[in-house]
């Protein structure tokens, strides 16, 4: 079924065209041959130009854009400022949208629309620096781990499954109780209790690249272990790591609205979605849209990485592509 | 397999006891003084606070304060709250609701996550594949607190259909729809799961051969291409089920339960550093045990996992 389909001329990559001579020219001598000269591209340009082609990658890379510059300047989005003083007025608590506040007031009279924007800015940041730590710590650990193996691997797969077993939450709220956090302090507690799952999935992926007959045959050819590190081992075994980052990246964000939510999380000074939604809560069944709002941005937000992780992961993973 | 076995319940001992002391040192590392606390505005005078220490062996090392806590926890002892409460009776009440709505979740997004990843799978760039996979991706993205609220609004106010307050009464009926709030995220999970290997295990030869070979479809889907598409699912909800358990401190606050992760939040939230103590080294052992059974479960559906471990 697949042979027929390929045969059928779907286009090959390029630089690996099939130069077939027409059969009545050579009835004998049929030349079925790849053109050697090309270069063939790298797994990571060939990945970037599936990507460009991919609806799913455009639309979360749009909507990651815009969140991220409503993250960093929120001012620009929102003329009111819900940190300054007299940013709320009581005698506006739940009042209805009116122009200039589009989304109405909260219950302490706040200007909902303006927390939302303002509320941006925690959650992008937990997501994207317990991202970056956990990818380098866990890459870190993991990849040792996988290349060094023996007595070095058995003791960093204890150490992993330590961290393992105490539940990401669990230890977000116990050791949350011991600073006062911001944003970056939480991701670090996030990095520090997180990074166990890219840790055993770096491990595995260099444990199979080292595996691989590629890597068995620049060994062959007297290639150094330095050389073969940096050549072959690094760039085949972390596209995987990247793409488990990315996908957890929504994760980090909802465990940070999680942890304001239930008040371990952030300070309440601090505007985030988490803490809105908590408040919004014990008006839900009058002002169901004050939920609406928060959780809105939030979903969005974690779609868009979602979506984004998922194409990158499509990109990079030869499996996944449509056959 | 005997040896596989016994491989991995010895790897489990040097991990209790690495993440039960990390426990044990993030809980007793808090600030604040919990026998200082207990006089409230009245302070207790100095002979009595040494002597709750002594009870409390807040008076020995760290790591002497350990090892006690393991030998009484080796006898069944989980310790006594500052205000005198044995924490066993806690969980004894405790543990059965959040068990019970762990098995809930778990079964419900089990069940629905294969049975709906299989159909993705099998019917690959359809719109019913497309619909599912929509669907799983806004699961994931409304944090389940939010789920909570608006089934609670829908199902419990609206249509009044379930009870919203739980309270004492953690029926298996009032426990339907927070379980299935608990195991929604990971319901889109195991769907994306199933569907990622059912999709890569219908291509591949073995199941050709067995459409070759005659067999009807069901019998290729079930016996040929579930059984090899499982193994990752399984593992996933193994790890889940910890998880779950963990994350159960969200559902059980907006439902009213009184399950382990309620019980653990007043913990938290009052200080009660033995009570906190327990119930995260309970949920640990649980995750460990979980993981242990999902590892053996592993070596009975996959053979080459048997036969590496002998090498």
């Amino acid at each position: 079924m697949t042979h027929a389909s390929e045969t059928g001329g779907a286009p090959a990559r390029r630089g690996q065209e099939h130069f077939v001579a027409p059969v009545d020219e050579t009835p004998l001598q049929a030349v079925d041959a790849l053109n050697t000269d090309v270069k063939p591209r790298s797994l990571w340009s060939q990945a970037w130009r599936d990507l460009r082609r991919n609806p799913l990658f455009i639309v979360s890379a749009v909507l990651i854009a815009v969140v991220t510059a409503v993250a960093a300047f929120p001012q620009l989005f929102s003329n009111l400022d819900p940190y300054s003083q007299g940013a709320c007025l009581l005698e506006n608590s739940y009042g209805d949208p009116i122009p200039g506040h589009p989304f109405g007031f909260d219950q302490q009279g706040c200007d909902v629309y303006s927390r939302v924007i303002y509320g941006a800015r925690p959650s992008v940041i937990v997501g994207v620096v317990t991202t970056i730590g956990v990818f380098l710590l866990g890459g870190l650990i993991g990849a040792v781990a996988g290349w060094f193996g023996g007595i070095v691997d058995s003791i960093l797969s204890r150490i992993i499954d330590v961290f393992f077993a105490i539940p990401l939450i669990l230890a977000a709220i116990v050791v949350g109780q011991l600073f006062t956090l911001n944003a970056f302090t939480l991701a670090m507690i996030l990095v520090l209790f997180g990074w166990t799952a890219i840790a055993r999935i770096a491990r595995g992926s260099v444990m199979s690249v080292m595996n691989s007959e590629f890597v068995s045959a620049s060994k062959a050819l007297g290639a150094s272990s330095a050389q073969n590190l940096f050549r072959h081992v690094v760039p085949n075994a972390v596209a995987p790591v990247i793409v488990t980052a990315m996908v957890n990246l929504g994760m980090y964000i909802v465990l940070e609205a999680t942890l304001s939510f239930l008040g371990v999380g952030l300070p309440e000074s601090t505007i985030s979605w988490g803490a809105d939604i908590s408040t919004a809560q014990t008006a839900l069944y009058t002002r169901p849209e004050l939920l609406f709002y928060p959780s809105g941005a939030l979903a969005i937000t974690i779609l868009s990485f979602i979506m984004l992780g998922d194409a990158v992961r499509d990109a990079l993973d030869p499996k996944t592509k449509k056959r | 397999m005997a040896w596989y076995v016994l491989r991995r319940v010895l790897q489990m001992i040097p991990v209790f006891f690495g993440a039960t002391l990390l426990v044990y040192f993030l809980v007793f590392s808090m600030p604040g003084d919990p026998i200082a606390a207990l006089g409230g505005n009245k302070p207790l005078s100095p002979a009595v606070q040494d002597r709750l220490r002594a009870e409390y062996n807040l008076d020995e090392p760290f790591i002497v304060q350990y090892f006690l806590y393991l030998a009484g926890l080796a006898q069944g002892d989980f310790g006594t709250t500052f205000a005198g409460r044995p924490v066993i009776e806690d969980i004894r009440a405790a543990f059965p609701v959040t068990a019970r709505l762990a098995v809930v979740a778990i079964v419900f997004e089990a069940f629905l996550g294969i049975v709906g990843g299989v159909i993705a799978g099998l019917r690959k760039g359809t719109w019913i594949d497309s619909t599912l996979l929509v669907a799983s991706i806004l699961v994931i993205a409304v944090p389940t607190f939010v789920i909570g609220f608006v089934a609670q609004f829908v199902f419990g106010v609206q249509l009044q259909w379930v009870t919203i307050n739980v309270g004492a009464n953690a029926s298996w009926e009032n426990l339907l729809l927070p379980g299935m709030v608990l195991g929604a995220v990971s319901f889109a999970y195991v769907l994306r799961l199933t569907r990622t290997q059912v999709t890569e295990t219908v291509t591949a030869d073995h199941v050709r051969t067995a459409t070759a070979k005659g067999l009807s479809r069901p019998r290729v889907v079930t016996v040929h291409v579930l059984r090899n598409s499982l193994i990752p699912v399984v593992t996933f909800l193994g790890v889940d089920l910890g998880q779950l358990m963990g994350g159960a401190i969200v559902t059980e606050g907006i439902f009213n339960i009184p399950g382990l992760g309620f019980h653990l939040f007043d913990a938290i939230q009052r200080g009660e550093s033995t009570k906190m103590v327990s119930m995260v080294t309970l949920l640990v052992i649980i995750f460990i045990i979980s993981n242990l059974l999902i590892d053996l479960l592993y070596a009975l559906l996959d053979p080459r996992i048997r036969y590496d471990a002998r090498k």
